[in-house]
């Protein structure tokens, strides 16, 4: 006898929680032959508000832990990650319509990036810092600090390797981050979520919507909570509105890149999140 | 035969109708006999007609009308351990002028404080100290050995005494939730009736009685119920759920069927008597649910400062942040309100 197929519906991932969408809305995600997916949730502006409250909540908490800590919290999501490699490979290969060996190569790169920003967690304060020469028995030092709650337009041409490459930046300076995942292909940025949920990720660090971020992205950048706008992948979206409604309230904008290249790791990703404090303190006299 | 309303009411009345009402005098036994005799309350009923008053859709300009009438029904509130007169300078500063953006934010009813904080309060309100109902920020002192109200009956009323003597407009009192709960009904009616006194002022007017019934502490509707009727019977202006330091504090159905008694007591006697939900109310969605629940229970004319207050504290700044999202059409954050 033949089973019926139980299929997935792929919900939201706001302040540690899987919700619908308030809205009620989902659409339908399909591969790239046509055939029916899963049904996503089409996050409405009042979920983004929602995510921007959890993450206004979470800043506290992510930025007040120590460097160490948080890259040791990153690490275990690549190693979770790692566990869950069959799943991203099947489901980046119904979606995106590649063979397996792409996929792989996809979930490997993803992974190595994580890592990869891990690891600068406890050091990239040390090349973005500097201890400042003084005229005075001071010691003058500059620190990053996370600059709070960034919106990110995620890349809209990967499942899993565009939001990795954008979402783990803003975290490792110890920001909260309202991901907006690739219209076409969101299942893998909800798995992910999954994966997040379970790791020792704070509720509200990390917010997945899912859904148009035509719809989405204005809401986020005109929000006076929101503090930075990645829009890295808003390239087919009315990119300039969003910079300037973005410089109404001041925030830090990273613009659209494109190609296989947007989003490559580098050190300016973080940096770009975070705020400079510079600090003054006596020296000893003797 | 319609009777004064708030403050105004008249001692002697007041007595009397309890009188006439109880059929004998205010204590233990005939009290009793009155307020077990009352219904008993369909709890499931109340719960799930405050949850479908909870499920209207305010929108557009009734939001915004609703943003601004709860903006004037809220008492702002410290009452922390704390409190300095510095602390009150800057609540009545925010009670004047909650959004300093925008000139055309409504003032709050009142600043409810310490009955020693009445003077600094009175002090930094200037003129605009006054009647909520003309456009004035009164000032409420809680009193009565707030919250606990564990105390001899003297010390309670000195300390209410001293509080309308300080120029305190409205006075917060917490029942005595022991001996209501012993069944000591005769006790607790004669306290309210004392406290109620004792706001009289040297020239014949009174002090605004709220009283506070700590429904968090009587534990079930029944006696929520008959809590409030005797707070009404012994001459109380305003029924209060909560004093915000005790957990549940007001709730929706809590405060459904205080609304409900206040309903059927203007029903009876003509006087309206005012509700006060208090604690626990911090956004503005839950606070437009409580408008709801008194436009469709008492009726629209309870939405003005002396028959309906929000006590609250957070709750401003979230009305103010749904303020603004909706003068300027995008989403607030907590850097454009100012901090308490």
């Amino acid at each position: 006898m033949s089973r019926l197929a139980v299929p997935k519906t792929y919900k939201l991932y706001i302040g540690g929680a899987f919700p619908r969408s308030e809205s009620g809305r989902t659409y339908e995600v399909v591969s790239a032959s046509g055939a029916f997916l899963a049904n996503a949730a089409k996050a409405s502006r009042k979920d983004a508000r929602d995510a921007v409250v959890a993450a206004r909540a979470a800043v506290a908490g992510w930025g007040g832990a120590t460097a160490y800590n948080r890259g040791q919290v990153l690490y275990r999501i690549a190693e979770l990650l790692e566990g869950r490699r069959a799943q991203f490979v099947a489901e980046i290969e119904e979606a995106e319509g590649v063979t397996r060996a792409v996929a792989s190569a996809q979930v490997d790169e993803a992974i190595d990036r994580w890592v990869w920003y891990a690891g600068w967690a406890d050091k990239f304060a040390q090349v973005a810092g500097n201890a400042n020469p003084v005229a005075g028995p001071y010691f003058n030092i500059s620190v990053p600090e996370p600059t709070g709650v960034v919106a990110v337009i995620v890349p809209q041409d990967s499942s899993l390797l565009g939001f990795v490459s954008t979402v783990a930046p803003a975290l490792v300076a110890g920001n909260a981050v309202v991901a907006v995942a690739s219209e076409r292909f969101p299942l893998s940025a909800i798995s992910l979520a999954e994966v997040l949920a379970t790791s020792d990720v704070p509720k509200g660090v990390v917010n997945v919507l899912t859904g148009s971020p035509a719809e989405i992205a204005p809401w986020l950048a005109s929000h006076a909570d929101v503090n930075a706008l990645d829009l890295v992948g808003a390239g087919d979206l009315d990119w300039i509105s969003l910079e300037i409604e973005a410089a109404d309230t001041l925030k830090r904008v990273l613009r659209p890149e494109q190609g296989p290249d947007a989003a490559a790791p580098a050190l300016g990703r973080i940096s770009a999140f975070t705020e400079t404090k510079t600090v003054w303190h006596t020296k000893s006299l003797r | 035969m319609p009777a004064p309303i708030s403050a105004g009411t008249s001692l002697v009345t007041a007595r009397e109708r309890a009188l006439a009402v109880l059929g004998g005098e205010p204590d233990d036994a005939t009290l009793r006999r009155y307020l077990h005799g009352i219904a008993g309350v369909d709890a499931v009923g109340l719960e799930q007609r405050a949850a479908a008053l909870g499920t209207r859709s305010i929108k557009t300009t009734s939001k915004s009308w609703a943003l601004d009438r709860i903006i004037s029904l809220i008492d702002l509130t410290t009452l922390e351990g704390a409190d300095t007169p510095g602390k009150v300078r800057s609540l009545v500063a925010k009670a004047m002028n909650p959004d300093p953006a925008d000139a055309t934010t409504p003032r709050v009813a009142a600043v409810c404080v310490y009955g020693d904080m009445v003077p600094s309060a009175i002090d930094a309100l200037g003129g605009a100290h006054g009647d909520p109902d003309d456009g004035g920020i009164a000032v409420a002192a809680v009193a009565t050995a707030f919250p606990s109200g564990r105390a001899s009956l003297d010390v309670k009323l000195a300390d209410t005494a001293e509080a309308v003597a300080a120029g305190a407009d409205e006075i917060d009192m917490v029942i005595d939730r022991g001996a209501f709960l012993a069944g000591r009904y005769g006790l607790v009616f004669d306290q309210i009736a004392a406290v109620k006194e004792a706001c009289r002022r040297p020239d014949g007017t009174s002090a605004s009685l709220k009283v506070i019934l700590e429904t968090g502490e009587l534990v079930t509707y029944d006696n929520v119920r008959r809590a409030s009727w005797l707070s009404i019977l012994a001459g109380g202006d305003f029924i209060k759920t909560s004093t915000g330091k005790v957990q549940p504090a007001a709730t929706l159905p809590v405060t459904l069927l205080m609304l409900e008694v206040v309903r059927d007591w203007h029903l009876m006697t003509g006087q309206r008597i005012g509700v006060k939900p208090a604690g626990g109310i911090r956004s503005s969605k839950d606070a437009i649910k409580y408008l709801v629940t008194v436009a469709e229970t008492a009726g629209e004319e309870w939405l003005q400062p002396h028959l309906f207050r929000f006590g609250a504290s957070s709750l401003l700044n979230d009305v103010l942040l749904q303020r603004q999202k909706t003068t300027s059409g995008h989403y607030s954050g907590a850097d454009y309100v100012t901090i308490d």
